[in-house]
């Protein structure tokens, strides 16, 4: 397992580099995750998007300081920047100032910037517990279909054809105009982030559950997995101790390309009114609301069209670094 | 054009037309629109304020477009404003508006009849004596019996529905006689409360007297209809005119052309001017495409007139002011307060609703002075009589600014002092009323009010909060909706929003579920008052007793930013339509 030729008799160009690179030292064991880490530290594109993310994350974590110190409350209305005949900005580029970085919302006046910032929070939270919910499903009864066989994989893998075929944007809408109110002791804006957590994270699953039975299938053949089982190790030893640590490449791999999925479905559900609650700043909100101003305030559209874009490039140059890095498919 | 040759246009689907029009490449539109520039637009709100381009001149093609379709082209199942105006191109009614401008629109005046009511003394029974030369479309006389005939269609809930039913309930207030469908009677005239004792008499007894009997006579549920032209639910399709037009074609949702019932005569109508050879609408769903082929002048006028959307009415004011109006348009926005709902139903919590409530914020919300309407301090619209300026919790004051002072005032007397938590229902299909709650929302915040903003399915509102029992449920202690009236009186306005008698279990509009035998009672006066000045006395006083119960929160009178086109001759706006233009008299300029 810690044999970094096997690597590189498979992958491409990256390992031939690897070698090149090692000669004057003395030869050293290297985990696959530290390979994996160098062919990431010379994807530059890659290690762009990780910058980005990182910087999102960190805004997203900070919101209410960077707000406080840059801009306005996101829900406090400042009138005063609106033509009262138009309900447009006052101002060039939607009312950009020093004092609204992002100039102001249509009608209400409320500051961009820190309606952006703290809609950052929104899309990250939901996108990565989204992933993660669909990750520790998909894991789960990836790895049982794959171990198992028989009728279990048969019944679990019609299960995720099943919710595949779901049309799950019509589905989400549809459950967020019943759910109340109040729900698991959250009011508003809580229970439906916990809803679209849940519920994107739940038709999220069967994509890493696929991908997870596949390789569990060709490991569980391999010699180490006979060898554990003839030593007599238990059925949760060998599936979480030999196998899920083995399946760490491809798991990671698909989080970082699911969550910029994630941040699209929730954007699109804000959009169509099935997201969060107003007032609480979403982006798919904002967007949807810049739609009647078009073409009299573009500013408005423009910049949360930005940030959903930035985000979601900056996640899938990051996840398609992670997976040439790790390259999972050339794990034979 | 088009009449000199009917026989290809016999053989051409109503559709081709209607994409011809679309397209507006047809050769009479071409060459209307080159004579556009011979005139020049009369000045913004000219309309508003007057009669602009006064002209008796015949001809043309009056080009209305909308991106909402009529609710049905039948006279007795409209409800629509804008469906009512245009209806008087194609139906008549015994007495209608007066075609003057503003104000003065709301006056009835003889239709089909020859004057206006003889009333009996006790105020109980109409007569009219109907007019010479009034025809349908295919030159037979319009007799008592039509008009009797058409009013039955009312009845007919079942098949004939969407209208109003105001003369169903004042006629027949048993609900005794079950329309003409079901009607034994040979000639189907078997309602008892109206009398046709020859072809040109009719003759109507209220079992009690009211004051708007007129007004509702006025609507165009009471458009005359010959029983065998009747097609009952399918008549939608083409109604049988009885008006200087009569429908060449209509699909519903694409548009609809009329041209001229040569059988109709002006002698026999001394208010419709029936100016244009033709008039055409054209239904677009997109309202920026709308407003856009308005200002590029495809069009002549927007025949929803709800106004023009945010970017057309920034290009509009900013390059074409001149072809602006901005009426008022009897409607007021507001927010309702249910007083079934927690702790709504403490006096002293609406008001600190009120008082908290920056109508400044509220109006720039619902689109600023000019889009949005003027800053309301009461529930009843300047158009009805009655109406003043009563304003007990200073709406009008400090520019519209919120009274925290006050507000915390009446939080201590409800007993809330730190606020409390309520649920703001809106319509989610109106972006203004979606707006105005979240600045309602920002403006509570500041007193400790936290109030969650409910968007609902606007389609589905009749269920919702026209329901008190679901209102409850939900705990919608504000609702956010508007309101205007369906003839200009407090009755027509106000009775269904606070009478306690016009609660319902579905379809409510007295959200806040007022019930005070006092108003009740004012209403029963003012409704038997037949002086018009004297009734609105009494709507006065019902006014400013719902004022001082704090149920409501008014937003607006609202006004309307609308598109004249500068060809448009004859153009006024009507408060008898709620400020729309006065589609009867439009005239286009060759």
């Amino acid at each position: 397992m810690t044999a970094p030729l096997h690597d590189t008799g498979a992958a491409g160009t990256a390992p031939t580099d690897v070698t090149a690179d090692m000669p004057a030292h003395r030869i050293e064991g290297r985990s696959p995750g530290r390979i994996a880490w160098m062919r990431l530290k010379r994807d530059k594109v890659a290690l762009a998007g990780g910058v980005v993310v990182v910087l999102l994350v960190l805004v997203a974590v900070f919101a209410p300081v960077i707000v406080s110190l840059l801009g306005h409350p996101p829900n406090e209305f400042h009138e005063d920047r609106i033509d009262p005949l138009f309900g447009t900005p006052t101002g060039k580029w939607g009312g950009m100032s020093s004092d609204f970085l992002f100039g102001v919302e249509p009608v209400n006046g409320r500051d961009v910037f820190s309606r952006v910032v703290h809609g950052a929070r929104i899309s990250l939270l939901v996108a990565f517990l989204a992933a993660f919910v669909a990750v520790l499903l998909g894991t789960f009864f990836g790895i049982v279909a794959g171990y198992f066989g028989g009728w279990i994989d048969s019944l679990i893998s019609r299960t995720m054809d099943l919710l595949l075929a779901f049309p799950q944007l019509l589905f989400i809408i549809a459950l967020i105009s019943v759910v109340p109110n109040k729900l698991w002791g959250f009011t508003g804006s809580g229970v439906r982030m916990g809803v679209l957590v849940v519920v994107i994270g739940f038709f999220g699953w069967p994509y890493i559950g696929r991908i997870v039975r596949g390789q569990t299938f060709s490991l569980r053949e391999r010699e180490y997995v006979e060898a554990a089982r003839g030593l007599g190790a238990g059925r949760t030893y060998i599936l979480f101790r030999e196998l899920l640590p083995n399946l760490v490449a491809p798991i990671t791999v698909y989080t970082t390309l699911m969550i910029p999925t994630n941040i699209l479905t929730e954007a699109a559900l804000s959009f169509l009114g099935a997201g969060v609650k107003p007032p609480t700043p979403s982006w798919g909100q904002m967007l949807s609301k810049a739609v009647s101003t078009y073409d009299t305030d573009p500013t408005f559209m423009v910049i949360p069209g930005l940030a959903i874009f930035v985000t979601v490039l900056a996640f899938n140059l990051l996840g398609d670094g992670v997976r040439d890095a790790l390259d999972p498919k050339a794990n034979r | 054009m088009t009449s000199t040759r009917s026989s290809r246009r016999a053989l051409a689907a109503g559709t081709a037309v209607v994409i011809a029009a679309l397209l507006s490449t047809s050769a009479c539109g071409g060459g209307d629109d080159e004579s556009d520039g011979g005139n020049r637009p009369a000045g913004f709100n000219a309309a508003t304020k007057g009669v602009v381009n006064t002209s008796t001149a015949k001809g043309g093609t009056l080009k209305f477009i909308g991106s909402q379709d009529f609710d049905s082209l039948d006279p007795q199942r409209m409800y629509y404003g804008f469906a009512w105006d245009f209806s008087r191109f194609y139906t008549r009614q015994l007495i209608t508006y007066d075609n003057k401008p503003g104000a003065k629109s709301t006056s009835l005046v003889p239709d089909l009849a020859t004057a206006k009511a003889e009333i009996s003394s006790d105020g109980r029974t109409y007569t009219y004596r109907l007019r010479d030369g009034i025809t349908f479309e295919d030159g037979s006389p319009i007799t008592a019996q039509d008009i009797k005939y058409g009013i039955e269609r009312i009845w007919a809930q079942d098949v004939i529905s969407g209208g109003p039913t105001y003369l169903k309930q004042i006629l027949d207030p048993k609900g005794e006689y079950k329309g003409p469908y079901k009607d034994k009677d040979p000639k189907k005239l078997g309602l008892k409360s109206i009398e046709t004792p020859d072809a040109k008499t009719i003759i109507f007894k209220l079992p009690k007297p009211n004051g708007d009997f007129e007004q509702i006579l006025a609507l165009p549920s009471s458009s005359p209809l010959k029983p065998d032209r009747d097609k009952a639910a399918k008549y939608a399709l083409k109604p049988f005119s009885s008006g200087p037009y009569k429908f060449e074609s209509y699909s519903p949702n694409k548009g609809a052309v009329l041209v001229r019932n040569d059988k109709w005569s002006k002698s026999s109508d001394p208010i419709r001017a029936a100016l244009p050879d033709k008039v055409t609408v054209t239904i677009n769903s997109n309202a920026d495409d709308v407003d856009k082929r308005l200002i590029k002048g495809d069009y002549d006028l927007d025949i929803n007139a709800t106004g023009m959307t945010q970017s057309g009415r920034t290009t509009a004011l900013k390059q074409h002011k001149a072809n602006v109006d901005n009426g008022t348009t009897s409607f007021i926005r507001y927010a309702v307060f249910p007083e079934k709902v927690k702790p709504m139903d403490n006096v002293h919590c609406r008001k600190a609703v009120i008082y908290a409530a920056d109508k400044k914020a509220l109006q720039t919300a619902r689109g600023g002075p000019l889009a949005g309407g003027d800053i309301a301090a009461n529930m009843l619209p300047k158009s009805i009589k009655g109406a003043d300026d009563y304003d007990p919790y200073g709406a009008l004051q400090n520019g519209g600014a919120a009274n925290t002072a006050k507000a915390e005032e009446e939080l201590k007397a409800c007993g809330k002092p730190g606020g409390f938590s309520t649920v703001i229902s809106v319509r989610n299909n109106k972006p203004a009323e979606v707006a105005t709650a979240e600045a309602l929302q920002e403006c509570l915040g500041k007193v400790g009010i936290k109030a969650d903003v409910d968007q609902i399915d606007g389609a589905q509102s009749s269920s919702i909060t026209g329901s008190p029992s679901v209102v409850r449920k939900k705990g919608y202690g504000i609702i956010i909706t508007g309101w205007g009236p369906d003839f200009p009186t407090g009755q027509g306005f106000s009775q269904p929003l606070v009478d306690g008698r016009f609660i319902a279990q579905s379809g409510n509009y007295n959200n806040s579920e007022l019930n005070d035998p006092a108003i009740n009672k004012l209403f029963d006066d003012a409704i038997a008052e037949t002086d018009p000045v004297k009734a609105g006395e009494i709507y006065k006083q019902i006014n400013h007793k719902v004022s001082d119960r704090a149920d409501y929160l008014p937003f607006v009178y609202e006004k309307t930013i609308t598109w004249r086109s500068s060809r448009l001759t004859n153009v006024y706006t009507a408060d008898s339509y709620n400020g729309r233009y006065d589609y009867v008299s439009l005239g286009v300029a060759k």
